[in-house]
């Protein structure tokens, strides 16, 4: 299974992708995660790719090859939607982070990136809202874990599984309050 | 216990210098070899290690430490082990005592570099010993094996990382609570004629390197790493490296040699295995490097049309290269993306103190050699106050060039505080000996900033967190001969431009220290008071925007033009746009 995760530097991607390989590796599958972070710190676009299965050989998913493409923000989800497959899914989370060649006027925003996104990926579209969620699971810093909450249901892996892997990554006293995150991703998403 | 764990390779580099029993370690950080050094320094009671100044200083001192007999290990990106190629190119003919093994992490594709090349070419050009990982197993593998070959040949060992290897976690059989290798350092034994590279002894050496070089030959023949997965033998790959992995990727029924001892290159294995294939075909990733020595030796290979010698390699070339040979692959249909999305490049932080140097110099109308770090963003719009950039510490020598080329206007250098250190003060010193008039500015925040704050000199604590002198940058340009020297307060844009304006037309040489924190790394100022603007004061005429400052963002539309605003979740209150706005319209929120 390939997953390509985008989004902006500072958003939690690279978090996201490491707990989802090893939850991957706890499965017993091979796994590759790669990911390109130069300068996410100063707002560039991240992505950071995962394949697992039995035997994996490229790091890389080239374009036209994932299965899922989880976008944390609009833009990027539009960005990079050659990645995904014929029929794959989209995760989207609902934010857009206006890029600096939009705030100073360089070049125009997206118009209307709500409906783009439902032109472009159609049934096969799934949004969230991670800010509300993780605000609501009581701290905004948990989005990318409620964004792999929903993740998690379009995977072959057990929320347990998905727990122990977070549970041997991230430190004890935070441990709780991102499960929480995550479990309100997963409600949300398996919800009609 | 051995159990499968996930790393990075750079993570498996250290793992193993680790076990192989390395006591020494020297880098300076570098995208993306950076984290072979942290991840050596979370085991700092076990191996000495350290920041250096800059790769050549780094590859010194595992020099030192390999005639000291210690294991050791020196880590750097491509374009560093241009710098540190001085030592390592005559270290090739003294020879390692204490294994000595020179990690080297390429950038193809140019992620984070300014430049791609192979650094495969210098290892053959230094007659050393090259290790290609394809995944973290076998970076781990081969680190062991390098530093056990390093000792058995005297010779420094290179292990070539590349980005999709160094950046990419894979699993790693590993037992993490394995005892570390018992290796009793050979100790110090003094030797002149071995040692001392001096004509004499030098041209004995010379013959010695090249009679090591075809021991090397045969022992990469007989090496586990080299080794043949035998397939349909229509077609036949020798490749090495991450291409390893498309070739297994696209080709997965095909023959393949995988060589990971690449260098010396084992001729007669590569002629063995052509001769069990109808078609030999090379892929390896940027330079033509084994195609070129396998055809120098009379092998036959398939002329490869699809072109594959720039940029990073990926499944997606190697199925043209498939539908080429084959005919057979069609690559998967790709959906199109929104024309005209808007695009977004890395930015100098809300904040960063680097934003109003470059605000000044581009009103100053500065002609700007820059340098390498994250104030090269400085070039981009709608800053577009950065002229040139080239290499580490660049940007002052070729100012000096300008200058000396009759150039008119104003002229200065920006460089930050670890390039200067890394490779500046020599060029400075140039500066003041030939008697330039230029303006040095010095982006000041005590840290290597880009590649994730590390410490320097300047800092005042090593990598492992002990304290230390801490460099007067100051100092060490009034030393090398500059008299006209001042600290600036880089939030002071009134100062900054008084005090650029007077050294950038002053007829000598001067050297301008712009200090402030590097806002991500002290995290300075966070719960600040963000500010806001006032709509009723703004008048949209846009000068707040030139700072190119993420947090500020557009407001109300007046006309074409806009009324700005600001993120509050994303400024940091440093104050340089309300200096920027001549209306008053920007103040902290009451």
């Amino acid at each position: 299974m390939n997953i390509s995760l985008v989004g902006v530097g500072g958003q939690g991607i690279l978090l996201t992708s490491e707990i989802l390989s090893r939850t991957a590796a706890l499965a017993g599958m091979d796994v590759k995660k790669s990911e390109i972070h130069g300068m996410a710190q100063r707002g560039g676009s991240v992505i950071s790719q995962v394949r697992f299965g039995a035997r994996v050989f490229s790091p890389i998913i080239i374009n036209g090859m994932s299965d899922i493409l989880v976008a944390f923000e609009k833009t990027e989800a539009l960005r990079w939607r050659p990645l995904l497959k014929a029929g794959g899914k989209a995760l989207v989370n609902n934010q857009e982070i206006l890029p600096i060649t939009v705030s100073s006027g360089q070049q125009p925003a997206v118009e209307n990136p709500d409906s783009k996104l439902g032109e472009f990926f159609g049934d096969s579209l799934s949004t969230i809202n991670a800010a509300a969620l993780s605000s609501e699971a009581g701290n905004p810093r948990t989005a990318n874990m409620v964004i792999a909450g929903a993740l998690s249901t379009l995977t072959p892996f057990t929320a347990d599984l998905w727990h122990e892997a977070m549970a041997g990554r991230i430190p004890a006293k935070l441990l709780d309050v991102n499960l929480k995150a995550f479990e309100a991703g997963r409600a949300a998403i398996s919800a009609p | 216990m051995e159990h499968k764990v996930l790393l990075s390779a750079n993570e498996a580099v250290a793992q193993a210098a680790y076990h192989a029993g390395c006591t020494v370690a020297a880098a300076y950080p570098g995208t993306p070899s950076t984290e072979v050094m942290e991840n050596i320094a979370k085991l700092k009671d076990a191996i000495r290690c350290e920041w250096s100044v800059n790769e050549k200083v780094a590859a010194e001192v595992a020099i030192g430490a390999s005639l000291a007999g210690a294991r050791t290990l020196v880590a750097m990106k491509h374009v560093g082990l241009n710098v540190a190629m001085d030592p390592i190119m005559t270290f090739t003919f003294v020879g390692a005592v204490g294994g000595m093994v020179v990690i080297v992490a390429d950038d193809p594709g140019m992620h984070s570099s300014q430049n791609e090349q192979d650094s495969r070419v210098l290892a053959k050009f230094a007659r050393v010993p090259v290790f290609e990982p394809s995944d973290s197993q076998e970076a781990y593998d081969m680190t062991h094996a390098a530093f056990d070959l390093s000792e058995q040949f005297e010779v420094p060992v290179f292990i070539r990382l590349t980005t999709r290897t160094s950046h990419a976690s894979t699993l790693v059989n590993i037992d993490p609570d394995a005892p570390r290798k018992e290796v009793v350092s050979k100790g110090y034994t003094k030797d002149i004629i071995r040692n001392v590279a001096v004509p004499a002894y030098a041209r004995p050496m010379r013959a010695r390197v090249e009679k090591r070089t075809e021991a090397l030959r045969n022992f990469a023949a007989n090496s586990e790493f080299n080794r043949v997965e035998k397939g349909d033998n229509h077609l036949g790959f020798v490749t090495a490296g991450i291409s390893y992995q498309y070739v297994k990727e696209v080709f997965p029924e095909f023959s393949v040699l995988k060589l990971g001892l690449s260098n010396p290159l084992p001729v007669e294995t590569i002629r063995n295995f052509a001769a069990t294939v109808d078609r030999l075909v090379v892929v390896e990733e940027l330079d033509p490097l084994l195609e070129e020595q396998i055809r120098a030796a009379g092998i036959a290979v398939v002329d490869v049309k699809t072109p594959l010698r720039m940029m990073e390699l990926n499944p997606m070339r190697i199925t043209a290269l498939r539908q080429e040979l084959l005919g057979d692959a069609t690559p998967p249909p790709v959906q199109s993306t929104l024309d005209g999305l808007p695009n977004r490049p890395p930015v100098l932080c809300a904040g960063c103190s680097h934003r109003g140097v470059f605000y000044i110099l581009a009103k100053l109308k500065a002609t700007v050699a820059g340098d390498i770090g994250c104030y090269t963003l400085g070039a981009f719009a709608p800053l577009s106050a950065m002229d040139t950039t080239i290499c580490m510490g660049a940007s002052i020598g070729s100012a000096l060039g300008m200058e000396k080329a009759g150039m008119d206007g104003r002229i200065a250098a920006v460089i930050g505080d670890s390039t200067f250190l890394h490779s500046g003060i020599t060029g400075l010193l140039n500066v003041a000996y030939n008697r330039g008039t230029i303006t040095t500015v010095i982006l000041d925040n005590s840290i290597t900033a880009m590649t994730g704050h590390q410490k320097n000199p300047g800092s005042g604590t090593t990598i492992t967190g002990a304290e230390t002198v801490t460099i007067d940058i100051a100092a060490i340009c009034r030393a090398v001969g500059i008299k006209r020297v001042c600290e600036v307060d880089a939030y002071n844009l009134a100062e900054l431009e008084r005090v650029l304006k007077e050294e950038l037309d002053a007829p000598e040489a001067s050297v301008v220290i712009a200090k402030g924190p590097c806002v991500i790394a002290t995290k300075a100022n966070v719960g600040a008071t963000p500010y806001v603007v006032d709509p009723n004061k703004c008048t949209a005429c846009g000068l707040c925007f030139k700072l190119g400052c993420p947090a500020i963002l557009r407001g109300e539309a007046v006309g074409k033009r806009f009324k700005s605003a600001i993120d509050p979740a994303a400024c940091i209150g440093c104050d340089q746009c309300r200096q920027v706005c001549k209306f008053n319209a920007i103040s902290p929120r009451s």
